[in-house]
């Protein structure tokens, strides 16, 4: 135990990318032994994610310098040589979201795409994808999390365009061109970085930043954030996301959202921790603009669509402008940190890990509409509930949760979120309100179409264990954290909050 | 006073950006994100770049200054990366234009 615990940051993403690399062998033997291999990799995984969460919560930040003789050494002479892995409260975390939601993910995926030639292939890149938001979520070195980042790029793009259909790989190569640029971006202000510090390790550079900085600093700031607002698909360039919601496998998009909020994670990270004494106010108005930019987009783009999965990828846009909204109120009041901005900090983080949660929900639930039906296009269908309950079920529990309606847990972080950023501006919780309400009414429309009035008389499959478990665990999860809203944010929250608001402790874990 | 090499690195990148933006051949979007790859490759080599340097290899090199190890790495990695990336998106277009007959990006059907 103590041997996963101290070598877990590097296991936690060994394991899903050795899997990435059997799985293709492996199931040469059969879809069963394939199968099996894939949700035993990812379970593994959150096993070794989980256990490293309660170590750091218990004992603080950990660190892993990667073939060091000893793990914990990483400045030897003084100044940090290797690839350096950090894990604070913040990224496990985030990885505990992210693990939670990829190993429900594959489970789902099991029944849902009908036996092809590649199915061996097509879990090797999902794997992939696993492991590159692993690496995301736990790299304390700015050129890793270029490598990882871009990880997380190809192997999403090849997912989004497995259904082989001109739409889909219209939507793999806008999300690849936006991704590319992104990640030249962020090597271009990487590179930046490295040549005024020559450093690459992230809690060294922010030593460093905190003893002064220059406008060179600015210009790297701008480009790195930007390249990962790219990547979490806020609002101006947020328009791959419906493309991909569209035409992308239900346990692809899945994933894609989880990494884009993973991508919110580094830029947070990099805002508070690394750049902490640099990203002012301004930086903090801008997040918080963009935010609500977002919502607004998001939620009247949602409201006029025709098809249920492009309508909650722009309602997806919309979730991440609240995310936004806290966390940048967080920025603005942070020097000196007052008690409302700790407050919308902790909204922000507590509602990266409803949106996830969340929306993973009713969006599985919805595909497995589809395919019960077997049809792709839901205009004509209505009045399942009565031949398909939990599926009802799950979907209202879903929509009640996006909304924001007591006593799920969307509830409570949106609450957080718009007590503390009206002190900020009382128009912004005007915005926040007004979208939830919208969000409520585009759902509630499709809820009553889908699964309200005369019951549904076509042929019907049967719902698939392995889609029924995901949903009911993301349910459970969901109302849990609803009830249970006060505990939730006191053991895992505000330690996030806490990590991000004092980098100390994340530059001592390294130097 | 600014060095030649990082003009020429603004130049690639604008070239490239404005190429990505504005052309409407998805093969031409693809060069521009190369010509922008290009110019922060250029980047990070310059960065590490010393006059009169030698490669740092330490076995009997001589007593001279060396050039930056690190940003070679860097640059080698993305080099691989963007060569993956281009091929993907390379493999993508021919896909594409299987189904649409059309290398333009203005005609697609995903809209809104």
């Amino acid at each position: 135990m103590t041997f996963l615990v101290e070598h877990g940051p590097a296991i936690a993403i060994a394991i899903p990318f050795l899997a990435a690399f059997t799985v293709p062998l492996v199931a040469k033997l059969g879809g069963r032994v394939r199968d099996g291999c894939v949700v035993l990799s990812l379970a593994l995984t959150e096993f070794v994610v989980l256990m490293l969460a309660g170590d750091v919560l218990a004992n603080g930040v950990r660190t892993y310098a990667l073939g060091a003789s000893v793990p914990s050494l990483t400045a030897p002479a003084g100044f940090p040589v290797r690839i350096i892995l950090e894990v604070d409260a913040m990224s496990a975390l985030i990885s505990l979201v992210a693990m939670t939601i990829a190993f429900l993910a594959s489970l789902f995926s099991l029944k849902l795409i009908p036996a092809k030639e590649g199915l061996g292939k097509f879990f090797a890149l999902f794997l992939l994808l696993s492991a590159g938001m692993m690496g995301m979520c736990y790299t304390g070195d700015f050129f890793t999390l270029f490598v990882f980042f871009e990880i997380v790029s190809i192997s999403s793009a090849g997912m989004i365009s497995f259904f082989r259909s001109g739409e889909s790989f219209e939507a793999a190569f806008k999300y690849m061109v936006i991704s590319v640029t992104a990640g030249l971006f962020l090597l271009f202000g990487v590179g930046i970085l490295y040549g005024n510090y020559g450093m690459l390790n992230m809690a060294a550079i922010a030593g460093e930043v905190a003893a002064g900085h220059s406008l060179l600093d600015v210009a790297a700031i701008s480009l790195i954030a930007s390249a990962l607002l790219f990547k979490s698909g806020s609002f101006p360039v947020h328009m791959w996301k419906p493309d991909v919601f569209q035409e992308a496998p239900a346990n692809v998009v899945v994933m894609i959202l989880t990494s884009s909020l993973v991508g919110l994670y580094v830029l947070f990270r990099i805002l508070f921790t690394v750049f902490g004494t640099v990203s002012t106010a301004v930086a903090g108005w801008l997040i918080v603009a963009l935010g609500a930019v977002s919502i607004i987009v998001g939620v009247l783009m949602a409201m006029p669509q025709r098809n249920l999965r492009r309508m909650i990828g722009f309602v997806a846009i919309a979730e991440i402008g609240y995310v936004m909204l806290g966390v940048g109120t967080g920025l603005v009041s942070m020097q000196p940190v007052n008690a409302f901005g700790v407050n919308a900090l902790s909204g922000g983080l507590f509602h990266i890990v409803n949106d996830a949660l969340n929306m993973s929900l009713i969006f599985l639930a919805a595909c497995a509409v589809a395919y019960i039906t077997e049809r792709r296009d839901l205009s004509g269908v209505g009045g399942l509930a009565h031949r398909s309950a939990p599926l009802a079920v799950f979907f209202l529990i879903g929509l009640l949760a996006i909304s924001g309606i007591p006593p799920m847990n969307g509830f409570a972080s949106k609450l957080m979120i718009f007590e503390s950023v009206f002190f900020l501006n009382p128009l912004l919780s005007v915005i926040g309100i007004t979208g939830s309400i919208l969000m409520l009414a585009v759902f509630v429309k499709v809820f009553v179409a889908l699964f309200l009035g005369t019951p549904y008389e076509g042929k019907l499959r049967k719902t698939p264990k392995t889609m029924l478990i995901p949903m009911f665990v993301l349910s459970v999860l969901i109302i849990l954290l609803g009830l249970f809203a006060p505990f939730a944010v006191d053991t895992l929250i505000t330690p996030a909050a806490q990590a991000l608001l004092d980098p100390q402790a994340y530059i001592g874990g390294v130097i | 006073m600014i060095s030649l090499h990082f003009l020429f690195v603004i130049v690639l990148v604008v070239l490239g950006l404005s190429a990505v933006v504005f052309k409407r051949n998805m093969i031409k979007i693809v060069m521009g994100l190369n010509v922008i790859a290009g110019g922060v490759n250029l980047f990070l080599i310059s960065m590490g770049y010393r006059q009169g340097a030698v490669a740092p290899i330490f076995t009997n090199a001589p007593d001279l200054l060396m050039v930056l190890p690190t940003p070679q790495a860097l640059t080698l990695t993305a080099i691989v990366i963007n060569l993956t990336v281009t091929a993907l998106m390379l493999s993508f277009i021919i896909m594409l234009y299987k189904h649409y007959r059309s290398l333009d990006s203005f005609k697609r059907r995903l809209l809104g």
